[in-house]
C-alpha cells in the first residue's frame, strides 16, 4: 500500500515538474517611458529577471538600473553580447547600465554562466 | 555574508564529521554527543552556508526557472531534512551528506570566482597602458593636465622614458618610441617630425612634441579595448546548443532524481534512506555551470591572449569561421610586398649609374624616382645640380650634368641610343624577373640598368610556408599583369595567382573562391573592405585604415605577415579548447548522473552524495582552468 502511494506521490511530482518548468509561462514584459528625452527601466535581478522583456524606443538614451537581491553567484555578471557589456552586479546595490539605442532590433541579455535569459526589443520609432 | 566566509564555516563544521568518516572504522571514534552533535553542525552549516542557495533557487522557481542553485537545494534539504526523520525514527542518519555537499559546493565556487576573474583581467591589463597625465602647452606654458583635459589640437611634450598620453602627429623632436604595448610589434620605432605617434606607447630616447589628434575614445588604444571587450563577451554559435539544453537541463535531472529513487525503492526494494541517497547523489552531481562555463571562458582567454600579441579577434562567430578555413587570399599590394618600390639591381658602375639617376630623378615626380633617391640616400651619394632638364612623357627624362647629355627612362626612351648586346641581355633577365628596367645612360649611350621592384616583405615566404602547414590553399590577388604577380609569387612560395583582378572586382573574386571552402581576405587598404566584408574570415593589417578595420573580422595591429598565420592557429587553439571545454562539460554529466543513479552498483560503482558534489565542484572548476590554460599559450608554437 505505502509502495501504491510512493508511486502515485512520484509520479504527481513529475508531472509538476513537466508542468511548472517545461512548460510555457507568461513573461513579465516592460515598455520605457520616456522622460526628458531618457528611457529608464528598472530590473530586478532574483531567480532570473524581472521584468525579463524589455522594449525601449529606438534613438533615444536608455538606462537599465539593475538591482541583484538574489545571491547566487550564477546572476553577478550580466552579459549583453552585442553591445561588448559584461557589467558585475554587486548584491543589493543598483548598477544603471546604458544601453545605445541606435540600431532596432531583439537583442538578448544572459547572466555570466548563460543560464538565464532576458530580452531587450529595441523599436523603431515609425511603428509608434 | 561573503562565499569566502560560507565556505569557511561550512569547512570547520563539516571538519569533526569527517574526522567521523574517517575515524569510526578504524578505532570506533564517536562524536560525542553523536546525532545531536552532528545535528547541531549541519542545522548551523544549513541555516549560514547554504540558506542563499535555497533562497536563489526559491526566487528562481518563482519564475519557472531552476538552475544550479536548486539542485544544491534540493539536495543538500533532502538529506538534512530526511535525517532528521531518520534520528526521530532511530534509523541511520546522513547528516554528513549535507554538510559536506554544502562545504564542496561552496570550495567549487570559491576557486572558480578567482578562475573567473584571471580569465578576464586581459582587458584590465590593456586599460591600465593609458598615461595618467599629458605635459600640454596652454598660454605658453607647459602644464602637467589629467588625461581627459587633453583636446584634439593641443600641443603635447613627452619627455624620455614618458608615456605618449594620446595619439599624435610629430612636430620637433627625434626619438625612438617603443609601440610594443598596443602593437604588439617588438622593435623601436624612429620618430621624426611629420610621424604619427600612438597614446600609451613609451617615449625611450629623446624628447618630443606632437600635436594631439584624437583623444578619449578615439584614440588607437580605446578603439582596441573597445573591440577587445565586444569580443570578449560575445557569444560563439557553438554556445546555442548549450542555450537550449541550459532551459529544460536541470527540470529533467530532478525527474532523473524522482526516477532513480522510485526504481530503487519500488523496484529494487531498497531501503528507503539507499533509495534517497542514489537520488540526492543524481541531484548534486549534475552541474549545468560547466556547461554554460566552457564557451565563455575560453573564448574571454582567447581573444585577450590574441589582443596582447597584436591580433584582434572580433567575435566568437570570427573565431569559428576561421577554424574551418579552406584558402587563404592575400591582397598583393602592401600585404605580400611593402607597398613601396626599392632598387633591387644596379647594373653597370653602381656609383656613376646611381648618381645620374638620382641626379636627374631629383626634379621628376614619378613613383619610381622615390627608389632610386632613397638607393642614392642610402649609399651616401651626393646629387649633382643638372641643366635643361626635359621630361619626355611615357618614356623618361634627360638633362645635361656636368657638361655632358645624361638621360633616364624606359626601353622607349632607350631606343633613341645604342646599348651593348651584354646590357640588353641583362635587361631581359631583370623584366623576366618581374622588374621595372630603368636605363641610364650618357652620351648616346646607355651605360647601366636600374632594376626597381616592390618586394615581398621579408617575412613572407616565411609566413605563407607556415600557412601551408596548416593545410591551407593560398592565393594572391593582384591588378598587375600575369608575369609580374607569378614572379613574386614564386618568391614567396603563393600556390595559386589570380592577376589583372581589378580592385572594384576584388569582392567578386573572393566569393568565386568561397564555393570550394570558406574563404579569408588578408588587406589593408579601403579599397579591400568590401573584400575583408566578403570573406568568411576578413583580415585587415598593419597601419590598416579605419575603413579596413570596420570590415575585418580579425585586424592585425602589427604590419607583419606573421600575424595571419599566429592569428589563424590561436583561433583554431581557442575553438578547440571551446570544443573540449563542451566534450568535458556534457561527458561529465552524461556518465556521471547514471554512475549516481546507480546504474553500475552492480559492479560495485556508487557514489555518496559527499563524492557526487566533490565532483560537481571540480567539473566547473576544471572547465574554467582549462579555459585559463589557454592564456598560458607559447607564441612561437601558434605557428
Amino acid at each position: 500500500m505505502t509502495k501504491i502511494i510512493v508511486f502515485c506521490l512520484g509520479l504527481v511530482l513529475i508531472g509538476l515538474i513537466i508542468w511548472w518548468f517545461l512548460l510555457p509561462h507568461a513573461t513579465t514584459t516592460a515598455t520605457a517611458q520616456v522622460q526628458d528625452q531618457q528611457q529608464v527601466v528598472d530590473v530586478q535581478v532574483a531567480g532570473g529577471y524581472d521584468p525579463e522583456t524589455v522594449v525601449l524606443r529606438q534613438g533615444i538614451p536608455a538606462v537599465l538600473n539593475f538591482r541583484r537581491s538574489d545571491p547566487s553567484s550564477c546572476l553577478d555578471h550580466v552579459v549583453f553580447p552585442d553591445f561588448g557589456i559584461n557589467q558585475a552586479l554587486p548584491q543589493n546595490q543598483v548598477v544603471p547600465i546604458k544601453i545605445d539605442t541606435q540600431t532596432a532590433g531583439e537583442y538578448s541579455w544572459a547572466c555570466g554562466m548563460d543560464m538565464f535569459h532576458g530580452k531587450l526589443i529595441i523599436q523603431a520609432a515609425q511603428e509608434e | 555574508m561573503s562565499l569566502k566566509w560560507r565556505f569557511g564555516v561550512s569547512l570547520i563544521l563539516s571538519l569533526p564529521m569527517v574526522l567521523e568518516m574517517v575515524l569510526h572504522p578504524l578505532i570506533h571514534w564517536m562524536l560525542p554527543g553523536g546525532n545531536w552533535t552532528m545535528l547541531g553542525l549541519t542545522t548551523i552549516i544549513m541555516i549560514i552556508s547554504a540558506r542563499p542557495f535555497a533562497q536563489s533557487a526559491w526566487a528562481a522557481f518563482k519564475k519557472h526557472h531552476a538552475n544550479m542553485d536548486t539542485l544544491v537545494a534540493v539536495g543538500t534539504t533532502t538529506a538534512y531534512v530526511y535525517s532528521i526523520y531518520a534520528m526521530l525514527t532511530h534509523q541511520a542518519v546522513f547528516f554528513e551528506s549535507a554538510a559536506l555537499v554544502t562545504t564542496f559546493v561552496l570550495l567549487g565556487q570559491v576557486l572558480e570566482e578567482r578562475m573567473r576573474s584571471r580569465a578576464s583581467t586581459a582587458l584590465e591589463k590593456l586599460m591600465d597602458l593609458q598615461a595618467q597625465t599629458a605635459t600640454v602647452q596652454r598660454a605658453d606654458q607647459w602644464v602637467e593636465l589629467p588625461l581627459n583635459e587633453v583636446q584634439v589640437g593641443d600641443l603635447i611634450q613627452v619627455k624620455p622614458g614618458a608615456k605618449i598620453a594620446v595619439d599624435g602627429k610629430v612636430l620637433t623632436g627625434e626619438s625612438t618610441v617603443d609601440e610594443a604595448m598596443v602593437t604588439g610589434e617588438s622593435m623601436p620605432a624612429l620618430k621624426k617630425p611629420g610621424d604619427q605617434v600612438i597614446g600609451a606607447t613609451i617615449n625611450t630616447t629623446g624628447t618630443l612634441t606632437f600635436q594631439a589628434q584624437k583623444v578619449g575614445d578615439q584614440t588607437m588604444l580605446a578603439q582596441i579595448v573597445e573591440l577587445v571587450r565586444k569580443a570578449q563577451n560575445s557569444h560563439a554559435p557553438i554556445q546555442k546548443l548549450t542555450d537550449q539544453v541550459s532551459n529544460f537541463f536541470v527540470p529533467i535531472v530532478l525527474i532523473i532524481a524522482i526516477i532513480t529513487y522510485l526504481i530503487w525503492y519500488l523496484g529494487l526494494n531498497a531501503s528507503n534512506a539507499q533509495a534517497l541517497i542514489f537520488a540526492v547523489s543524481v541531484v548534486v552531481i549534475a552541474c549545468p555551470c560547466a556547461l554554460g562555463l566552457a564557451t565563455p571562458t575560453a573564448l574571454m582567454v582567447g581573444t585577450g591572449l590574441g589582443a596582447k600579441l597584436g591580433i584582434l579577434i572580433k567575435n566568437g562567430e570570427v573565431l569559428e569561421a576561421a577554424n574551418d578555413l579552406q584558402t587563404v587570399v592575400f591582397d598583393k599590394t602592401g600585404t605580400i610586398t611593402q607597398g613601396q618600390p626599392t632598387v633591387t639591381d644596379i647594373v653597370g658602375d653602381t656609383v656613376q649609374v646611381l648618381q645620374i639617376a638620382a641626379s636627374l630623378e631629383k626634379l621628376s615626380e614619378h613613383p619610381l624616382a622615390q627608389a632610386i633617391l632613397q638607393a642614392a640616400q642610402q649609399q651616401h651619394l651626393s646629387l649633382a645640380a643638372v641643366t635643361n632638364f626635359q621630361t619626355h612623357t611615357g618614356q623618361g627624362v634627360t638633362a645635361d650634368l656636368a657638361g655632358s647629355a645624361t638621360f633616364v627612362g624606359n626601353h622607349r626612351l632607350a631606343a633613341n641610343y645604342s646599348i651593348s648586346d651584354q646590357l640588353q641581355q641583362q635587361a631581359q633577365v631583370l623584366e623576366a624577373a618581374a622588374k621595372t628596367v630603368i636605363f641610364v645612360g650618357q652620351e648616346q649611350q646607355v651605360i647601366g640598368l636600374i632594376a626597381i621592384q616592390d618586394q615581398p616583405k621579408s617575412e613572407a615566404a616565411a609566413a605563407i610556408s607556415a600557412l601551408k602547414k596548416q593545410g591551407l590553399q593560398t592565393v594572391m590577388l593582384t591588378g598587375d599583369n600575369q608575369v609580374v604577380a607569378q614572379a613574386i609569387a614564386h618568391q614567396v612560395g603563393i600556390d595559386q595567382v589570380i592577376a589583372g583582378v581589378l580592385p572594384t572586382t576584388k569582392a567578386q573574386q573572393v566569393q568565386h573562391l568561397q564555393q570550394q571552402g570558406k574563404v579569408a581576405f588578408v588587406g589593408d587598404g579601403i579599397n579591400d573592405a568590401p573584400a575583408l566584408s566578403a570573406a568568411d574570415v576578413g583580415i585587415a593589417m598593419g597601419s590598416g585604415t579605419d575603413i579596413a578595420i570596420e570590415a575585418g573580422g580579425i585586424v592585425l595591429t602589427k604590419n607583419d605577415l606573421w600575424g595571419v598565420p599566429q592569428a589563424l592557429a590561436l583561433s583554431r587553439k581557442t575553438f578547440q579548447r571551446i570544443k573540449l571545454n563542451l566534450f568535458w562539460a556534457f561527458i561529465y554529466n552524461i556518465l556521471g548522473i547514471p554512475i549516481a543513479a546507480g546504474v553500475f552498483a552492480g559492479f560495485g560503482w556508487t557514489l555518496s552524495p559527499e563524492l557526487a558534489g566533490l565532483a560537481m565542484a571540480f567539473s566547473s572548476l576544471s572547465v574554467v582552468t582549462s579555459s585559463v590554460l589557454l592564456g598560458r599559450t607559447k607564441l612561437e608554437k601558434l605557428t
